[in-house]
């Protein structure tokens, strides 16, 4: 079966790849540059576990094909802290004990950072809402909108 | 959080206070490893074929084509595996039938679901894989089916066995039925006690199945040699119980198949079975490749197990002055496709929150063609609490009669007798009730259409089977190897319980989730029974070690070992030596190990009873619209006995999760079938766990009267938060709207047919 | 598993000749959300994918004496974030903004909204009640269809083989205008509507209603224009009593089925209700635009 070559950005760095036409960005991510942070927990969108940002704007990787990705900036969990030098959300999860099982704790995270960018004083309604597409079933939310809210006053300080 | 602490205890360094996971920083990088994200070289995907009926007999299956694809390494139906001997292993509460089990991983003579795996293909790719499965040929014989279960009860009602009689009647009946089992418990003189009653309230109610709802469906990876040895990787509650029924399930030595505990994605229970794993072994072995399954979503929701949906009645009798004279109860539980349903766990909860002296209850287990149960955090409790709970609170309000002074006023203390034969042994009920009586939104007003109920829940919470093992480093650090999976943050009240004992930083000790090879057997982390039961063996494998430590300070100092104490961290020499030599610290002895004997590791195993019950009480406020029947969550205020919050955070997080799943299962969630027996929602789309904008902060009030047996007075955690919710929110429904709502879940739709009704009547 | 070909052209004419030459079934990819788990559940197998991400037309908003005219391809989420758009036309804003998640308005797109042709589509009844027109290009040139002629019913639309819906256009507003959308769904996010209304309605100088377009979603085979609801509104000036007469009309225009997501007669009821909460919204709205 033919494949397409794409070259594209991920995480900063030049990436390029082949991909059959059928494939998600999820799975290229997963099976063929073996990142695997980025989770597959519906495949159909539903609970945003496989969230990325695509050229700054957030997705569910699940529902992209990897054919599309031509040129694009791409970003997963994988490019959040900076080396050693975790990012503000992600002290702040772990501070705020805002993950149990933790499978939905990168899609939440790079969906946080997402809401940060475009609005770094979020009232904890807005911080809901942003985050309803990613489901959690351990936390009951709390401590992940107490970290959320907290990293953002953080930022704002810094 | 609001904290309340009955006893204080002497003052802990670690224990009590919330430092950061030791795992945690690999899950916010997303480099932890989860079932799905291991993989080997030369690896194969396994893929599994599901029945589209409900109910059918197999004629045939051809997995001929399937075969000759290019690509497809093996092919594998139940022909590959053993049949099982028909016996019940194991305390009734829990018992496996391996009969069931192998039919249930791949069906047999009938498929008993819709989604019920029937055959399996092992590929080079995925899309191979998949395109396989649609050349596998089953001859099906289309049969009747049942999915509710009172009309599986009936006479009439196809048989999904048809030789199944049911158990614990005598004599037994002559005709089969999908009835499996009926059990009975009873205490006191039950007519006598409605006949004294002043008043007597009788429910009905009914409950659906709901889902675990974990966000990783299950996957697994398994990589088998010539010489027989078996290597796993797996997501579950406990790779231990995956060892013994794979080895069961394909006759495999116990020593030969060793499994590695993945981080795991959440599992509420849903994965304390085997379903993708002799799957993918059996694969391997077939094809000489490793072999990954990976379920989707949609064969989650299709193939594995939720908890039961139930059809209960409920009798009370009260006097007026508040006092529960007699309780009656009948339990019907569906099981799923095979027995047994948590049905006997409801039976035993139900009342157990309370000090009544004439009880009865009755329960059914019964078969239906829809996935089999599972466990599901507090299994049976929650339902039977939901019908229990609903049914206290018409009671106190048939005598006027507050709800929580009610319950206040008849609740079990030590030494009160329960149904069960067991006798409430430990402290704490009545302590929880208060402080949740204290909270100022108790009494707060409300607003119109708003309401507000309460309720409480009951759970045995678990002890067993748990190892541990403690190496110490040279650098004065310790690893913590257990064999209990960690979900919710068992490594770090383990580690944090391990650097209490020994007296060194949190910060030294690493815990480890070890494989079955290299640690101690160790049962499922389930039934809020890690952090008492496997805590109790870190910390006896702590004082072995703080034993060894003292022996190798007495060779140091060249002095009876008699005379060395360990404190805070240190050996000192003691009695008659006291005072003669500086204290040597953990990493001083540490550091002195090869000369002084080697090594220093010890190991400890344990089978720990004396677990205090988790009891939870929860009170929140609703507000209903009174046109779309849509019921929102203002407030949530939940209070439960920790007996000692090892970490006071995680403690919370578990209360949270509870009280939101259970929000869930209370308002949206659902299975929702087709008239031939399809589940038509298997998607988080439309099976509709809570959104984060759905909720309110979730109140937690951590009541602390400590367990006598654990050295830290831990009681288990997890799973009594989920026991309230439904009722306290059908409770709250009802004060709002003056209707009660007896069916699961109250969606718009059932609460607006109840505000209808009011206003018609 | 025969092989899917993927293209993404840069023009409508090259997308148009790419779709109208298919041998076998052909789909337009937007923002996927529904063709790729319809292909992931095996609903549909295309023989070739047109991505039209690439055209420009398509992915565009374009705003001049007040009318507006957005790309079919335009991302949800950019509609919502364009505030001349979302000041001019505040209830298709809402429409675009309940769809799935965050995530999912990432990519999900009013032109694929409206050819998935779910009769439950967010952005449907509020695009036909504020009388939004779609350009529609194919191989024998472009046509201007009202958005109300598109779908047929579920899953069926009007086009042609190799037709496109390219762009919307919504025409310029008099004063005292609002819009406004609202579905009902069991959680707050998540859900797909199990009804929802768009409102669209102008008022004159003394408050009256002069021109007004009602549209429900989820309670017929596609969204329905009720012309009888809109009729209770004009005139008035959109009063308690001509609110209940309007959501009396929406109800008895229902004609829905009983399913997963809801049953004849609860839809029935709350449909009205949506109706008349939604009329009270695009009337707060026109009252604020003098």
């Amino acid at each position: 079966m033919a494949k397409v070559h794409v070259t594209a950005t991920l995480n900063g760095n030049a990436v390029e790849f082949l991909c059959e036409t059928r494939q998600t960005l999820l799975q290229i991510l997963r099976d063929e540059l073996h990142l695997t942070g980025t989770k597959e927990g519906c495949g159909t969108g539903d609970c945003g576990a496989c969230s990325v940002t695509v050229d700054g704007r957030l997705m569910c990787s699940c529902l992209i094909l990897g054919a599309e990705m031509q040129g694009k900036s791409i970003q997963t969990i994988e490019g959040m802290a900076d080396g050693e030098k975790l990012h503000p959300l992600q002290r702040k999860f772990l501070e705020h004990a805002a993950l149990q099982c933790g499978v939905c704790t990168p899609g939440v995270l790079v969906a946080a950072k997402s809401l940060l960018e475009r609005n770094p004083d979020p009232t904890e309604e807005e911080v809901r809402y942003w985050l309803a597409g990613n489901l959690c079933r351990c936390t009951g939310y709390n401590k992940i909108i107490e970290a959320v809210l907290d990293a953002a006053s953080e930022m704002r300080r810094a | 959080m609001a904290s309340v602490i009955v006893h204080p205890e002497k003052e802990l360094k670690v224990v009590g206070t919330s430092p950061l996971r030791p795992d945690g920083v690999p899950k916010v990088t997303g480099l932890a490893q989860y079932g799905a994200d291991f993989s080997l070289p030369g690896m194969l995907w396994g893929k599994i074929l599901r029945s589209p009926h409900a109910h059918a007999r197999i004629r045939s299956v051809d997995t001929s084509k399937a075969q000759a694809l290019p690509g497809v390494k093996a092919v594998m139906t139940s022909k590959d595996l053993p049949d099982q001997k028909f016996e019940y292993v194991g305390p009734e509460r829990v018992a496996v039938n391996f009969w069931h089990m192998t039919r249930n991983i791949m069906a047999r003579e009938k498929v008993l679901y819709e989604g019920h795996a029937v055959a399996a293909v092992a590929a080079t790719t995925p899309a191979i894989a998949e395109e396989a499965l649609k050349l596998i040929e089953v001859d099906y014989e289309v049969l009747p089916h049942v999915i509710d279960v009172d009309e599986a009860m009936k006479t009439e009602a196809p048989l999904l066995f048809e030789d199944m009689i049911t158990r614990g009647i005598d004599p037994p009946p002559k005709e089969p039925s999908n009835i499996s089992k009926r059990i009975e418990y009873k205490m006191g003189d039950i007519a006598a006690g409605f006949a004294a009653a002043d008043e007597i309230v009788e429910l009905s109610f009914k409950t659906k199945p709901v889902h675990q709802g974990y966000i990783e469906p299950h996957a697994t990876l398994a990589r088998t040699d010539a010489d027989g040895q078996v290597e796993l990787w797996v997501s579950s509650q406990g790779h231990f119980v995956v060892r013994t029924m794979v080895c069961r399930l394909l006759g495999i030595k116990t020593a030969d198949l060793r499994v590695h505990a993945a981080e795991i994605g959440g599992a509420f229970g849903g994965k304390t079975v085997v379903y993708v794993e002799p799957v993918a072994v059996t694969l391997s072995r077939k094809s000489g490749h490793p072999v990954k399954i990976m379920m989707s979503r949609e064969e989650v929701f299709r193939g594995t197990g939720p908890t039961s949906g139930a059809s209960m009645t409920i009798k009370i009798g009260v006097m007026k002055d508040g006092d529960i004279v007699a309780a009656d109860a009948l339990m019907k539980y569906q099981a799923g496709a095979f027995p047994t349903s948590p049905v006997m766990n409801g039976l035993m909860c139900g009342f157990a929150p309370y000090d009544i002296p004439n009880v009865r209850t009755i329960g059914y287990d019964v078969v239906c063609n829809r996935p089999k149960t599972v466990a599901y955090r507090a299994p049976g409790s929650p339902i039977s609490a939901y019908a229990v709970e609903s049914t206290m609170d018409a009671a106190a309000k048939k005598i006027g009669m507050d709800p929580l002074q009610f319950r206040l006023k008849n609740i079990a203390k030590p030494g009160t007798q329960l149904v069960y034969g067991a006798k409430i042994a430990h402290e704490g009920f009545a302590e929880t009730l208060q402080a949740l009586q204290r909270h100022p939104g108790y009494t707060k007003p409300l607003g119109k259409n708003q309401g507000r109920g309460m309720a409480v829940g009951y759970w045995f919470n678990g002890g067993g089977e748990s190892s541990a093992t403690v190496h110490v480093n040279e650098d004065g650090t310790a690893v913590v190897a257990t064999g209990s999976p960690d979900i919710g943050g068992s490594r770090a009240s383990t580690a944090q319980m391990a650097a209490e004992t020994l007296g060194i930083e949190y910060e030294r000790v690493r815990p480890i989730i070890a494989d079955t090879n290299s640690v101690g057997y160790t049962q499922a982390t389930g039934g809020s029974r890690v952090t008492y039961a496997t805590g109790r063996a870190v910390i006896g494998a702590c004082n072995k070690v703080i034993a060894e430590m003292c022996a190798r300070a007495a060779k140091i100092w060249k002095i009876d070992v008699e005379d060395v104490i360990w404190e805070d961290g240190f050996a000192r020499p003691a009695g008659k030596r006291a005072g003669e030599f500086p204290p040597l610290s953990f990493k001083d002895i540490a550091s002195k190990r090869t000369a002084t004997g080697g090594p220093i590791v010890a190991a400890s195993a344990i089978n720990a009873d004396g677990q205090g019950p988790g009891f939870a009480a929860q009170f929140c406020d609703v507000e209903v619209d009174p046109e779309t029947g849509q019921v929102k969550i203002l407030r949530y205020v939940a209070a439960q006995d920790a007996g000692r919050a090892v970490h006071p955070k995680y403690v919370e997080g578990q209360i949270q999760g509870g009280v939101v799943q259970g929000i869930g299962w209370a308002l949206n969630e659902e299975y929702i079938y087709d008239r031939n027996g399809k589940l038509e929602n298997p998607g988080f789309l439309d099976y509709r766990i809570p959104v984060a904008s759905d909720l309110p902060m979730i109140e937690t009030i951590i009541v602390e009267v400590p367990n006598p047996n654990h050295p830290y007075g831990v009681k288990g955690v997890a799973e009594a938060n989920i026991v309230p919710p439904m009722a306290a929110i059908a409770n709250a429904i009802e004060n709002a709207i003056g209707q009660r709502l007896t069916e699961l879940p109250m969606s718009p739709p059932k609460v607006l047919a109840a505000l209808d009704a009011e206003h018609r009547g | 598993m025969h092989e899917m070909r993927y293209e993404a052209p840069k023009t409508l004419a090259a997308a148009v000749s790419l779709l109208a030459g298919a041998s076998g079934q052909a789909r337009v990819l937007a923002g996927g959300t529904d063709l790729l788990i319809q292909m992931r559940g095996g609903r549909v197998d295309p023989e070739l994918l047109v991505d039209i991400k690439g055209i420009p037309e398509m992915t565009s908003i374009v705003a001049e004496n007040g009318v507006f005219r957005f790309g079919a391809a335009v991302p949800c989420m950019e509609l919502v974030e364009h505030e001349a758009f979302a000041k001019a036309w505040p209830g298709v804003t809402d429409g675009a903004n309940l769809i799935g998640s965050i995530q999912v308005r990432g990519r999900a797109t009013a032109g694929g909204n409206l050819c998935n042709a779910s009769p439950a589509a967010d952005t449907v009844p509020a695009l036909i009640a504020a009388g939004a027109t779609v350009s529609v290009v194919g191989p024998k040139g472009r046509r201007e269809v009202p958005v109300e002629d598109i779908a047929t019913g579920p899953g069926k639309t009007s086009l042609a083989r190799g037709e496109i819906v390219a762009s919307f256009l919504l025409p310029r507003r008099p004063p005292r205008s609002g819009d406004a959308y609202l579905r009902f769904i069991p959680r707050t996010e998540m859900d797909i509507a199990v009804v929802g209304a768009g409102i669209n309605l102008t008022l004159d100088e003394s408050g009256v209603c002069s021109q007004a377009r009602v549209c429900i979603g989820a309670v017929a085979e596609r969204a329905l224009l009720v012309r009888e609801a809109a009729a209770a509104l004009i005139g008035t000036k959109v009063d308690a009593e001509a609110l209940q007469r309007m959501a009396a009309a929406v109800s008895a225009a229902c004609r829905p089925i009983d399913d997963k997501r809801g049953t004849k007669e609860y839809r029935i009821k709350v449909a009205g209700v949506m109706a008349r909460r939604a009329a009270q919204i695009a009337l707060d709205r026109a009252r604020r635009k003098n």
